[in-house]
């Protein structure tokens, strides 16, 4: 009886005590709930619904994913797109982002900003992206058709982002030119702060090369930062839309670029079916939820 | 015992960059160089390509085959920015105040309540602190794009769709700076600090302001940089219809749809819009090493 009590005003005293830490959190947290917390499970909610933003959400059971699979074939179109965008620029972009990272990290300070500013420049002018509208510009003048028509390669104008053939491949690299993100500076940063200790009793033991010194020393010690980056990647490559749009615009021809995102937002700021925007948006969560859980599960292998 | 001195020697100097060093070849090293300028050559050259054009005048815009540098460098298509947009009715400095304006005031608010969240969460002991955490943590996965439809929803019955708040308040649940801070406190803040702190009678509020916050400044300096390059590039989605509130990147597109003659100036936006997050980043730059090496995930 006599410990209950006194646990009870350690508990209560604890309480008083951490207020003011409660009140530092709340800010962030009343904007992630608003803005994060709430949209995910509304949208989970309207995604049973039919919903035209007018009238109330009239539940619809599972209407609008049967629409999703069966009648809407865009939506086919869009979902092979943004699993194929992502299945090529993730993985790459992850590498990429660590390869150049690792090869950066081999120089003195001096070298290694300029080089990590060399790469990381696409990704922070953000929408610079659209340079490449004038680079693939269809007419003679576009500096890849002028390129090609002078040297003699080709002797028509390539009408570039109007061709499904190219518009794929010219997504990929444009979306790979700004893929050396957060995730590229975390791995500098990751790579720079192994413990060297570790290096040096590596030489001993016996290691003579760089190859066996990432897989058997710098692998290992990243893999937490690994993870993050994995994060990062799934984060923006699952999103590819602003690029698309800009340089193929919406729809693009035969919706060869068209995702998932670009579809959802057509749904819900043009046609105003909130209801099935909400089934899209849940499917892609969903998508890259299990995308996030499997590439742990592989990531906590390698490390091993 | 020489070969143990040998490699003490040539390792254990941290100032030796990692090229020096013995496990790495000539061949290698030359390798690595020449994928590095070439990767460099990709990056660069478009945004090299662009800030050249911007000063290239009229007819050499239109020359063919278009050359790469420029012959005669002029700011005429600078100058001739502020008469592309008249038809707007909204001049050019609006856009420039729109997009500084909320750049700026986001970018603060954000570093502010990200750091106080992170704080808390990383040194107080009250339940609940964990389980958020990793919700958080789950969230770094969800970027504007990807809630852009649900936030839509939201904007609409708060009804501030068409104001400032669209673009400011959806990046205040950003969880990408709460993550880096928190990660960065518990490597670098110990509990002991908070203690003798607290023994010296200051409180939890004051605690955060004068002793964490310059202790943590390569961190919220390096979530400035991120936050800063968001939202300067940021376009929002059907939510914004007042020409007054638009921001510098919804006019890009404007100009660059007047076709080829319109290229230079197209350019010359480019290249202002480039300046400012780059600015950021030289400001930053040396901090974000420091503050990302504990950005990992652990699982």
């Amino acid at each position: 009886m006599r410990t209950a009590k006194k646990l009870k005003t350690v508990k209560n005293g604890n309480l008083r005590e951490q207020l003011p830490m409660i009140m530092l959190v709340v800010p962030f947290a009343t904007f992630f709930l608003v803005f994060t917390i709430i949209p995910i499970i509304s949208s989970m909610v309207l995604s049973f619904t039919s919903y035209d933003m007018l009238s109330m959400p009239k539940f619809a059971g599972i209407d609008n994913y049967m629409r999703m699979f069966i009648q809407d074939e865009v939506f086919g179109t869009v979902l092979k797109n943004t699993v194929a965008l992502a299945v090529v620029v993730g993985p790459i972009g992850f590498m990429l982002a660590f390869l150049l990272a690792w090869l950066v990290n081999e120089f003195s300070t001096g070298l290694r900003t300029l080089f990590s500013f060399m790469f990381y420049a696409p990704s922070l002018v953000g929408n610079a992206y659209f340079i490449w509208k004038i680079a693939f510009s269809g007419d003679a003048y576009g500096y890849i058709n002028s390129l090609l028509l002078s040297t003699g390669i080709t002797t028509e104008p390539i009408v570039w982002l109007k061709d499904p053939n190219y518009l794929f491949t010219i997504i990929i690299v444009v979306q790979l030119w700004q893929s050396m993100g957060v995730s590229f500076l975390s791995n500098i940063s990751g790579l720079q702060n192994v413990n060297r200790d570790l290096y040096e009793a590596g030489a001993i033991d016996g290691i003579r090369n760089r190859w066996q010194e990432l897989r058997y020393i710098t692998l290992p010690s990243m893999s937490h930062m690994l993870l993050f980056s994995a994060v990062m990647q799934i984060q923006s490559s699952f999103s590819i839309s602003a690029v698309a749009v800009e340089l193929a615009g919406y729809p693009s021809v035969q919706h060869s670029v068209d995702t998932i995102v670009t579809h959802m937002a057509d749904m819900a700021t043009v046609r105003y079916e909130l209801g099935y925007a909400s089934s899209i948006a849940v499917v892609l969560f969903l998508l890259m939820a299990g995308t996030r859980a499997v590439i742990g599960k592989v990531l906590n292998f390698v490390s091993k | 015992m020489l070969k143990k001195l040998y490699y003490k020697f040539r390792l254990a100097n941290p100032k030796k960059p990692n090229a020096n060093r013995f496990t790495r070849s000539k061949f290698g090293n030359f390798m690595c160089m020449l994928l590095i300028v070439s990767a460099g050559l990709f990056t660069m050259l478009p945004l090299i390509y662009s800030v050249v054009t911007s000063f290239k005048p009229i007819d050499e815009l239109l020359i063919f085959p278009p050359t790469f540098f420029v012959r005669r460098p002029t700011t005429v298509n600078y100058v001739a920015l502020p008469g592309l947009l008249s038809s707007l009715s909204v001049p050019l400095s609006r856009y420039i105040f729109n997009s500084l304006f909320i750049t700026v005031v986001t970018s603060v608010l954000n570093i502010i309540f990200s750091a106080m969240a992170a704080f808390s969460l990383s040194k107080g002991t009250y339940k609940g602190r964990k389980i958020f955490f990793l919700v958080i943590q789950f969230a770094l996965m969800f970027n504007a794009y990807t809630l852009s439809i649900p936030q839509y929803l939201i904007f609409s019955k708060l009804r501030i769709v068409d104001t400032y708040w669209v673009y400011i308040l959806p990046q205040l649940a950003g969880t990408l700076g709460v993550f880096l801070i928190k990660q960065y406190i518990e490597g670098y803040v110990p509990d002991a600090l908070m203690e003798a702190a607290k023994i010296d009678g200051a409180g939890y509020i004051r605690i955060f302001w004068k002793i964490i916050m310059p202790i943590i400044k390569p961190a919220w300096l390096t979530v400035v940089l991120f936050a800063f390059r968001d939202i300067w590039a940021a376009i929002p989605n059907g939510t914004i219809f007042n020409e007054e509130l638009k921001t510098l990147p919804q006019i890009v597109t404007q100009i660059t749809a007047g076709g080829i003659a319109r290229n230079g100036s197209a350019m010359a936006i480019t290249t202002i819009m480039m300046i400012p997050p780059i600015i950021v980043y030289f400001i930053s730059q040396s901090n974000v090493v420091e503050a990302m090496s504990s950005a990992g995930i652990k699982e």
